[in-house]
């Protein structure tokens, strides 16, 4: 018997191999893989007049200079910067302040207020943006009355009805929902601390917030990245909140546009404008780099700085 | 005389630190609920008694199911929550199967390839599939699916392999050598293997998988309104969508669609919460 019948014995062909994962692999090749690079590829195209003629990179240079094109992109992109900041200085430390409460030793309750607090983000964010569209409308007078109330009452305003406010409150109404994301995850990360460390520090006579400063701080800065990054892919990916709150025409005026909105406009048209694959398909693809860029910068800077500072 | 001091005084900081801690966990959780809570109690109430008195519960006077008549006779939100229904429960039950087996092949069995297919499905869960759109949609259409359920199952089964291929590896890793090995000495089946043994282990696994990834299917806007935008494939989120866009100043009717769609989910909540946490604090998602 040769050397490689020997081996064909040993190995006949995986079929269970096969079995096991061309399914799964087949469906997200086909409906995932494979439409994310066709619309990378369908980027590079014109498919305005019926035919599809190969572009080169023309459509981006329409988006990033045309008049037409220009503005509407500059302003979604500035939008969605100006949206994820918001995140990143509310909700996360807000989401940081609450999981540190929360993993106090010896709280009571502790569990029925994390339940209570995730609450929010479990429900559709068209049925958020719905409820607070209700709550702040003037009509119905519910935060004017509030804020009156409290002595506040000058200050309000019809703020998702101005230029001027509408993106500062529905950025808001997104960290109000979500906060509950990395308050979870950052109290994950403090529920494995083990206790030992923290209470030699206290033995060294630590007071509480030095402590947390220089113990727990550093050892839950990996989740507090990796909360940054989740909240940066999905404020570039954000799409629902503007659209059922200010429709696919992010007013007024477009000031609360953002790249998901520009992209589903670009996609299917709007009023006057005719939708266009290939440009909306450019739209995502530049989405797509920015996203990736982000991941990137995630994986290579933060991701390995933190490795070496663990150790 | 002085130790007890310091204790007395030690004690009534400690209470005073724990007071302030609920203070301020109390006051985020009524942030937190008082919109839901608003939105779910007016919706019980007459017109007038929403904007009279926006806060008070329904007495007997300002009680009515008008709003919910409105919405649950006069539109199709039994048919939305069906679709949404069956939508989601395919989905996620083929996420979990298909995601299982893609899970236990990619960590079981050394083969050429396997990198590939790992490194595929791990840039799945950073990349949204909705940057995809474009090609999901003329792909659907090419293939006669547009406006189905199908399509939607389809493309939430993509969109869910990722997270659930990743945490069930984790998961399968964990599981004893020893276990598969024994069942391979007495001959039994690679299939009889997976389903036999390991599939009841991963149980655990499973549910928080199944947590994570039936929320956002049902939570979804975007799909349902590309893919399947027709009022038969309609799903209850883009139902309410459309219904309380119609509707806007019908506030009971409003109010009422909004209560139905946010009731089965703070139900499902409920009855998950504890799974879906201990998901979170397992570490699972790390």
């Amino acid at each position: 018997m040769t050397q490689q019948n020997q081996q064909d014995e040993k190995k006949p062909f995986p079929w269970h191999l096969v079995i096991f994962l061309a399914p799964a692999l087949l469906i997200y090749v086909t409906f995932s893989v494979y439409p994310l690079l066709d619309t990378l590829f369908l980027s590079l195209f014109n498919t305005q007049q019926g035919e599809s003629t190969f572009v080169g990179l023309q459509n981006f240079i329409t988006l990033v200079t045309d008049d037409n094109w220009s503005d509407a992109f500059w302003n979604a992109l500035l939008n969605n910067f100006k949206f994820f900041a918001i995140h990143m200085l509310l909700q996360n430390p807000i989401g940081l302040l609450l999981a540190v409460l929360l993993s106090s030793p010896k709280l009571r309750l502790s569990g029925t207020y994390r339940t209570l607090i995730f609450m929010p983000t479990m429900l559709s964010v068209v049925i958020i943006g719905f409820v607070w569209q209700l709550l702040l409308s003037p009509i119905w007078g519910i935060s004017e009355n509030f804020l009156y109330s409290i002595g506040l009452g000058q200050y309000f305003d019809a703020w998702l009805g101005k230029e001027g406010s509408a993106l500062i409150t529905l950025s808001f109404i997104s960290v109000w929902q979500f906060v509950g994301i990395p308050m979870m995850l950052i109290y994950a990360t403090l529920l494995n601390i083990p206790d030992d460390i923290v209470d030699a520090s206290v033995v060294d006579g630590a007071n509480p917030l030095q402590t947390f400063w220089y113990i727990k701080l550093p050892l839950i800065l990996p989740t507090i990245a990796m909360v940054s990054i989740l909240t940066f892919v999905a404020n570039f990916n954000a799409f629902e909140l503007i659209y059922a709150v200010k429709g696919a025409l992010a007013g007024p005026n477009f000031s609360t546009d953002l790249m998901g909105t520009f992209f589903y406009r670009t996609f299917f048209g709007f009023q006057l404008q005719q939708g266009s694959a290939s440009m909306g398909a450019a739209v995502a693809t530049l989405m797509f780099l920015i996203i990736l860029v982000g991941v990137m910068l995630f994986l290579f800077f933060v991701q390995r700085r933190i490795q070496r500072f663990q150790f | 005389m002085k130790i007890f001091n310091d204790l007395l005084s030690s004690s009534s900081r400690n209470v005073s630190k724990s007071v302030t801690v609920h203070a301020i966990l109390l006051a985020y959780t009524v942030i937190a609920l008082f919109p839901i809570i608003v939105v779910i109690i007016n919706a019980f109430k007459t017109r007038k008694a929403i904007f009279k008195d926006p806060l008070g519960l329904p007495d007997s006077s300002s009680f009515t199911l008008a709003g919910f008549e409105e919405v649950l006779l006069r539109s199709n939100f039994g048919l939305y929550s069906w679709n949404s229904l069956v939508v989601t429960l395919i989905a996620v039950s083929l996420v979990l199967l298909l995601g299982a087996m893609a899970a236990w092949a990619l960590t079981e069995y050394k083969f050429r390839g396997n990198f590939i297919v790992t490194f595929l499905f791990a840039m799945g869960i950073m990349i949204p599939i909705r940057l995809g759109t474009v090609s999901i949609l003329s792909l659907m259409v090419e293939l006669n699916l547009a406006n189905t359920l199908t399509a939607l199952v389809l493309v939430y089964i993509a969109q869910g392999l990722p997270l659930a291929v990743y945490i069930l590896s984790e998961f399968v890793r964990t599981i004893p050598k020893e276990l598969t090995e024994a069942a391979r000495c007495d001959a039994v089946s690679e299939y009889k293997i997976f389903f036999c043994i390991i599939l009841p282990l991963l149980k655990p696994a499973m549910a928080t998988v199944a947590v994570f990834t039936m929320i956002p299917i049902w939570n979804d806007l975007w799909f349902p309104l590309i893919l399947a935008p027709g009022e038969e494939t309609r799903t209850i989120t883009l139902g309410v969508q459309q219904f309380v866009g119609q509707y806007v100043t019908n506030w009971n009717s409003v109010l009422s669609a909004l209560t139905l769609a946010i009731v089965p989910v703070l139900i499902l909540y409920t009855i998950f919460s504890r799974q879906l946490i201990r998901g979170l604090t397992s570490g699972a998602v790390k």
